[in-house]
């Protein structure tokens, strides 16, 4: 559920904000700490928290400033532009801007783009791009030009798509827009031919966008009040043509149509947009909240003293000029649910001082262990104090939430370490968030894979797959078997399909390069990653001296050595443990390559015959799969696979196999059976000496 | 320093003290005692007791907060079925039944303080307001009934708008202006103020696509915001909005009716009770994390019953329940228990904590207690001798001699054999039997001592002394009364009135075998010991926070052993009027802990007419045999070891160990003594036989779907 939070304004006294508002609010390498570059002659960096200024710079008289300054991620240095041309970076310890670095350049800057993990771009007014550091070494350098002469860029933005820096600007010509998409390291540039409505001639529209996949989705804001979706794809497939793209439309009226001025919008997830400007034609403005997926007004805000028609979004936080103040709004969005977007939750912010949920702590009541019982506390059952005054949220999830969104892999790890150190009472949802955030992250940033952190969260054994739906296939993906391996073990809930995709993955060649060097090792071993479990290695000693007895009593079908490494063994009993309803299983296993279902039916035959090996039908080490379970599985397979493992001759070898072995089983049992009466009998006999009756006198010595 | 040698000891041990722990021991399992459903329980939060009642109209009390024991009784009667319990007024305890009675308890006298009819015909249903001045009750001709408790008594004060079928279930808004009243096929909604109805609430009778041809209202709990929560025969849970008579909420939980409901003071949690034995935990949750939207959630389902769950309670750190298979269950609720030590555990309550039986040493007769009747038993015999664990062929089986009924409605509150075997007393709430029995070879005779005084009128407890001449009767107004018995008559010898001041019943008699000394205890008082010889009160054993489970005065040196609920044990010296060094000495180092999380109270103590040294004493689930001459266990010790020793060494090395000497393998035990040096007595009630003179449960499938 979005949700505006409370806002609160910055002191504005040295900024002076002109008509057109601010020239940009940017992110400065210190989370919490934004800079502000007012369309005059100043920048301020600003502790949002602490709602104030932390320092303030201004160029000299008669300069302007006319491009935001941002941060340089790589060095922590600030760098604006004035007067187009000139280029400065500081740093927080410089106090006048006359006296810091300085760069002349020999065309005008359109805009520096910085984002995190990359060196800054300089966008020039005629399209041309370059690294930040190509063009300090040589800064007199002859720039390009790219656009032709009559067109404007309007609006860039900067994006990280699988490492790759990719910068997207839109320019305008009499009253047609294009869009360019620049692949930095590739230096290919895409023109595309925005396909807008007649009335955007007159008005230029707002853009906002964020990468979707291989698609970057630029979401405008229209004279009409409506909110249009253009997909432009990164990779183009030929760069020659100039392609035309047709917008989609993506919500209703949002704003009146006949808002001219002051409208803008950004994005700030997948499912929802911010809007700024009036409702209704006659209403004051507004900043609204959408959400896109469901078409619904999520929240608003009334802004009744106007706005500069900007809207800045940054770590959680919206930015925009609220009359003469620049105004801070916090945002909040947690997975939105048909409910909630219904409308049905009210949404309250206020603490109601009863309102602590006692959440059941699963846990401690299916395990508490009465070893923990001292002797001075044995005699008072006592009460835990019901804590009336708790606050609603423990800091250190919401914390530690920012931390996911822009720290190291190696700081989140500690930070997580901490945080599932201190037990909290709804710690659920809490571990729900955090993965929500690791995932949320890992789409965002394909680099980005928090292995430790994510096996951590799994190992509280409280997710679920319906609480991290994306975590498996993040780790289909980046084929990470042993996280599957830890999922299959404990998720409750895994969808056949991706028990299915799992097992594809398991049974398919990727793990298949391990086996070589495995190759002397045959056991079964249940747990593939943990080696150290030494009561698992003894019964695999044990299982090891079987097959040449077991080999001796059949000959007439040879038990062969594991067809799969213990590795893959461990794996696939993973998938052999998990639930599964039949019918949503067997349109997936028929997706399975035909060498991959001999070998699974290879490997589910041996099973087999090591369960049948003994008395008790059941396989040494911790966990193994149950005969039923490898009967079951057989089944499926041959189910849904028959036709394809009669086609194959090793196959079928392996099932007329596995015919006479499961006729022969059949045989056995059915003579056991007609001597069960006979056993019956016997167990009476016993069961009446053990019963004593009524009465009987027996001797008792006490020790 | 003189070797040590162990085998030569351990013989010599073994030749001095042969049988130390060797006894033939008749194991009886014919006591065919089957504990009553129970039917209502209410939780008193300022007391912390809980009152029970069963199906045959008996209401225990237990005291939860003295390791459950349950302190008191009231017996029951035949024709009072009770269907409502409830506390009001701070600690009085009213009951309403089938009958048309309102009754209420006396908790100090032990017995029924007046009956008042309703004039309604049955009540089903009975409530107390929250400020517990008021009472209502439902009644079979759809009438709600409002009554003012006053100090003495209560009094009718005025009818609400009569419905149409009887009220099943009533409960007050906490307010105290409104009062819920679930019937047949609907829920009402009172105004206390003027007694109408203001708001009709109708039920669905589809259960499952099949229309059910009613839809019985078990159950209603108002709360504060206005949610009526009802519980019905179609086994739904359904929560609906007061105010404007609408369903909010509909859990189906269970296929066959939810019985009972009770909610938390703090109105945070609920539990209901069905009747195929799942008791439901709710409970109100956050809808997501960080919003203050809460909804009601079923966290958790236990199956500790078999059978009905008819009634349930929400005390604030436990659900308790009870239903027609006789258990009492208390189950704590983890998440409000800070210390989670063997009082978190769940509590199983299902054999009283008196004795049932009594026994005539000399001649082997055991006495067993029923509701209506009393039944004599003769114990077998055997000739053969064998070793640990042989079970001997008997020469003689046990006899069934006497089956005797009682006369009236009322049930047996007390009983008991003479050790001659020719005295049987026993009483109900309202009359005193004594008979004497004559034995003349294979026959017995039986004869009532009639013309019983006035002041025998009911007894709590009896007891006949050693040597069968004096009886002692504890009666219910806190005086002892010392009959002396002659041959087919008595005479009364004296009576001890109670401590100036208290009316408090004496649940417990210990008489001293050489007759010198009586010992008895209330429910909460300490132990008093009188001197029989001059009739006078000897002196006072200091007071115990925790009730007194059982008595005994040991043989020669006249200690007085007591036993309390928290598992403490006591040895006075009467004839010195102070704790016994030894008691002193346990006291000082503290029990084993195992010891102390027994969860069932020691009913019996007996002494070994051989062995000064020795006591034996027993709960449900163990024996044992204290040998004062040893050393006490430290919690390092082993307290039970269930293996039989090894070898000769580990024989010895046992037997030195540790003074406790414990078996646990007559469970569940009823009652043990000792019938002479080498033969014990121990009576087992198996919970498979209890379990099998039941009615059958509902049936569940359990495979298949």
């Amino acid at each position: 559920m979005a949700a505006l939070e409370e806002e609160f304004t910055l002191s504005t006294g040295v900024l002076s904000a002109g008509p057109e508002g601010f020239l940009g609010v940017e992110q400065s390498d210190k989370a919490d700490q934004f800079l502000v570059t007012d369309s005059g002659r100043t920048v301020v960096l600003y502790k949002v928290s602490d709602q104030k200024p932390l320092g303030s710079w201004s160029v000299k008289q008669g300069q302007t400033i006319t491009c935001p300054a941002v941060c340089n991620f790589q060095t922590g240095e600030y760098i604006v532009v004035h007067d187009q041309k000139v280029l400065r970076i500081w740093n927080n310890e410089d106090v006048n801007l006359d006296k810091v670095f300085k760069a002349t350049l020999s065309a005008e800057v359109h805009r520096i783009h910085s984002v995190q993990k990359t060196e800054p771009l300089v966008l020039f007014q005629r399209g041309a791009v370059r690294g930040l550091e190509a063009l300090l070494a040589e800064p007199q350098q002859n720039i390009e030009a790219v656009i032709p002469d009559e067109e404007v860029i309007k609006w860039s933005e900067f994006f990280m798509v699988f490492k790759q820096p990719v910068l997207i600007f839109i320019t305008e010509k009499h009253g047609n827009y294009f869009a360019y998409v620049q692949l930095c390291k590739s230096h290919s540039l895409s023109k595309y031919t925005l396909l807008l409505g007649k009335e955007e001639k007159s008005v230029k529209p707002n853009f906002t966008a964020r990468v979707d996949g291989k698609f970057i989705s630029l979401v405008s804001l229209s004279s009409d009040g409506c909110i249009y979706e253009t997909l432009i794809p990164i990779y183009s497939s030929d760069t020659e043509k100039n392609h035309r793209l047709i917008r989609a439309l993506m919500l209703k009226a949002v704003v009146s149509g006949a808002a001219r001025n002051g409208t803008a919008l950004t994005i700030l997830d997948q499912d929802h947009v911010a809007v700024l400007g009036p409702p209704l034609p006659a209403s004051k403005e507004c900043l609204s909240i959408w959400n896109v997926k469901f078409q619904t007004l999520q929240t608003s805000k009334e802004l009744p003293q106007g706005t500069s028609g900007q809207l800045w979004y940054h770590g959680e936080i919206l930015f925009m000029l609220h009359g003469k103040c620049l105004t801070v709004i916090p945002y909040k969005c947690e997975v939105s649910s048909l409910a909630g977007a219904l409308g049905k939750l009210k949404h309250t912010q206020e603490s109601d001082p009863h309102s602590m949920p006692h959440f059941v702590d699963w846990e401690t009541c299916s395990g508490y262990d009465l070893g923990s019982y001292s002797a001075d506390q044995s005699r008072t059952l006592r009460r835990k104090k019901i804590e009336t005054n708790l606050q609603p949220e423990v800091p250190g999830s919401k914390q530690l939430l920012s931390i996911i969104k822009n720290d190291s892999e190696k700081h989140i790890e500690v930070e997580l370490r901490k945080f599932l150190a201190k037990s909290t009472p709804d710690f659920h949802t809490k571990i729900g968030d955090v993965v929500a955030g690791l995932l949320g992250r890992c789409k965002a940033e394909p680099s980005f894979y928090p292995r430790n952190c994510l096996m951590q969260l799994i190992q509280t054994r409280v997710l679920s797959y319906s609480l991290c739906p994306g975590l498996m296939e993040i780790a289909l993906e980046h084929t990470d078997v042993q996280m599957l391996q830890l999922c299959l073990q404990q998720f409750p809930d895994i969808p056949e399909s991706t028990t299915c995709a799992c097992l594809k993955l398991f049974l398919s060649d990727t793990i298949q390069d391990e086996k070589k060097e495995m190759k002397e090792q045959t056991e079964i071993v249940q747990n593939g990653f943990s080696p150290e479990d030494n009561s698992c290695s003894k019964d695999d000693q044990q299982l090891n001296k079987k097959p040449g007895d077991a080999a001796k009593e059949t000959t007439s079908f040879p038990v062969t050595s594991c067809p799969v490494t213990p590795k893959r063994a461990a794996l696939i009993n993973a998938v052999l443990h998990s639930a599964y309803s039949e019918a949503f299983l067997l349109p997936h296993l028929k997706d399975i390559p035909a060498k991959h279902i001999t070998l699974f039916l290879q490997y589910l035959y041996f099973l087999y015959l090591k369960c049948s090996g003994n008395a008790t039908m059941t396989l040494p080490g911790i966990s193994p799969p149950t005969l039923s379970q490898i009967m079951d599985w057989i089944c499926l397979l041959l189910d849904a696979n028959f036709t394809v493992v009669l086609m194959i001759p090793d196959a079928k070898r392996l099932l007329l196999n596995l015919y006479k072995f499961v006729k022969s089983q059949i045989s056995v049992y059915s003579e056991l059976n007609k001597i069960e009466v006979s056993f019956r009998e016997l167990q009476k006999l016993n069961q009446d000496k053990s019963n004593r009756g009524l009465y009987s006198i027996e001797v008792l010595e006490l020790f | 320093m003189p070797i040590f040698n162990l085998s030569s000891f351990s013989k010599r041990l073994k030749d001095k003290e042969w049988g130390m722990g060797e006894f033939k021991v008749h194991r009886v399992r014919f006591f065919n005692y089957v504990p009553s459903g129970i039917r209502c329980v209410a939780y008193n939060n300022q007391s912390n007791r809980l009152a029970v009642s069963r199906t045959d109209g008996t209401v225990e009390i237990y005291n939860l907060s003295a390791n459950y024991f349950q302190e008191k009784f009231f017996p029951g009667h035949e024709s009072r079925a009770t269907e409502a319990l409830c506390w009001a007024e701070g600690q009085r305890l009213f009951s309403a039944g089938l009958n048309g009675e309102i009754l209420e308890y006396d908790l100090q006298a032990l017995n029924i303080k007046y009956a008042l009819d309703a004039f309604g015909g049955p009540i089903w249903s009975m409530a107390a307001s929250p400020s517990g001045s008021q009472l209502v009750v439902g009644c079979e001709d759809g009438s709600v009934k409002l009554f003012e408790v006053t100090p003495e008594k209560i009094q009718f004060a005025r009818n609400f708008d009569r419905q149409k079928s009887r009220i099943l279930s009533l409960s007050w808004h906490p307010a105290g202006t409104h009062i819920a009243a679930g019937s047949i096929d609907y829920i009402s909604v009172f105004d206390v103020k003027s007694g109408s109805i203001i708001r009709k609430m109708v039920l669905d009778r589809q259960h499952l696509g099949v229309t059910k041809s009613r839809c019985i209202v078990w159950g209603v709990a108002f709360l504060s915001d206005g949610t009526v929560i009802s519980v019905d025969s179609v086994g739904k849970v359904q929560l609906w909005d007061s105010a404007t008579g609408t369903l909010v909420k509909s859990h189906l939980i269970a296929n066959a009716d939810v019985q009972s409901i009770a909610v938390a003071d703090q109105e945070d949690s609920f539990v209901v009770g069905t009747a195929e034995g799942t008791v439901f935990h709710f409970q109100l949750v956050s809808v997501t994390s960080s919003s203050s939207e809460k909804q009601w959630v079923r966290t958790k389902p236990f199956q500790h019953h078999t059978h009905d769950v008819r009634t349930v309670a929400h005390s604030p750190t436990a659900l308790i329940s009870g239903g027609t298979d006789t258990h009492l269950v208390i189950r704590p609720l983890m998440e409000k228990v800070e210390v989670k030590n063997y009082d978190a555990a769940l509590r199983k309550i299902t054999f009283p904590h008196r004795r049932l039986i009594s026994c005539s040493k000399r001649r082997q007769l055991l006495l067993f207690q029923f509701a209506h009747h009393l039944e004599l038993w003769r114990l077998g015999s055997t000739l053969a001798t064998g070793k640990n664990g042989d079970t001997l062929p008997l020469s003689k089986n046990a006899d069934h001699l006497l089956h005797l009924k009682t006369k009236g409605p009322e049930n047996i509150i007390c009983s008991c054999v003479s050790q001659c075997g020719s005295w049987i007393a026993y009483s109900t709430a309202s009359r005193f039997f004594l008979y004497r029995l004559k034995y003349e070879h294979d026959n017995i005779s039986l004869q009532r001592v009639s013309k019983m005084p006035a002041f025998l009128q009911s007894a709590v407890h009896i007891l006949f002394s050693e040597d069968s001449r004096k009886l002692f009767v504890a009666s219910n107004q806190g005086s002892l009364h010392i009959l002396h018995l002659l041959e087919g008559s008595f005479k009364h010898l004296h009576t001890f009135q109670p401590q100036s001041g208290t009316v408090e019943a004496m649940c417990l008699l210990a008489v001293s075998p050489d007759g010198n000394w009586l010992a008895a205890s209330g429910t909460s008082a300490g132990v008093h010991v009188y001197d029989l010889n001059h009739l006078k009160l000897h002196c006072t054993v200091p007071a115990y926070n925790f009730p007194v489970t059982a008595l005994a005065i040991a043989p020669n040196t006249n200690n007085l052993v007591i036993a309390h609920s928290d598992q403490q044990v006591f040895e006075f010296s009467i004839p010195d009027k102070q704790y016994t060094d030894w008691s002193r000495a346990v006291q000082k180092q503290g029990f084993h802990q195992l010891w102390l999380q027994r969860d069932t109270p020691i009913t019996h103590i007996s002494f070994h007419p051989k062995r000064p040294m020795h006591i034996l004493l027993h709960d449900a689930y163990m024996f044992c045999i204290i040998d004062k001459a040893l050393p006490l266990p430290n919690d390092k010790t082993v307290l039970y070891n269930p293996l039989p020793p090894k070898n000769e060494s580990d024989v010895f090395l046992r037997r030195t160990a540790h003074a406790f000497k414990i078996s646990k393998i007559y469970k569940p035990l009823l009652f043990m003594d000792l019938l002479d040096e080498r033969t014990l007595v121990a009576v087992e009630r198996p919970l498979d036989d209890i379990i099998a003179q039941l009615p059958p449960p509902i049936k569940k499938k359990k495979f298949g779907t």
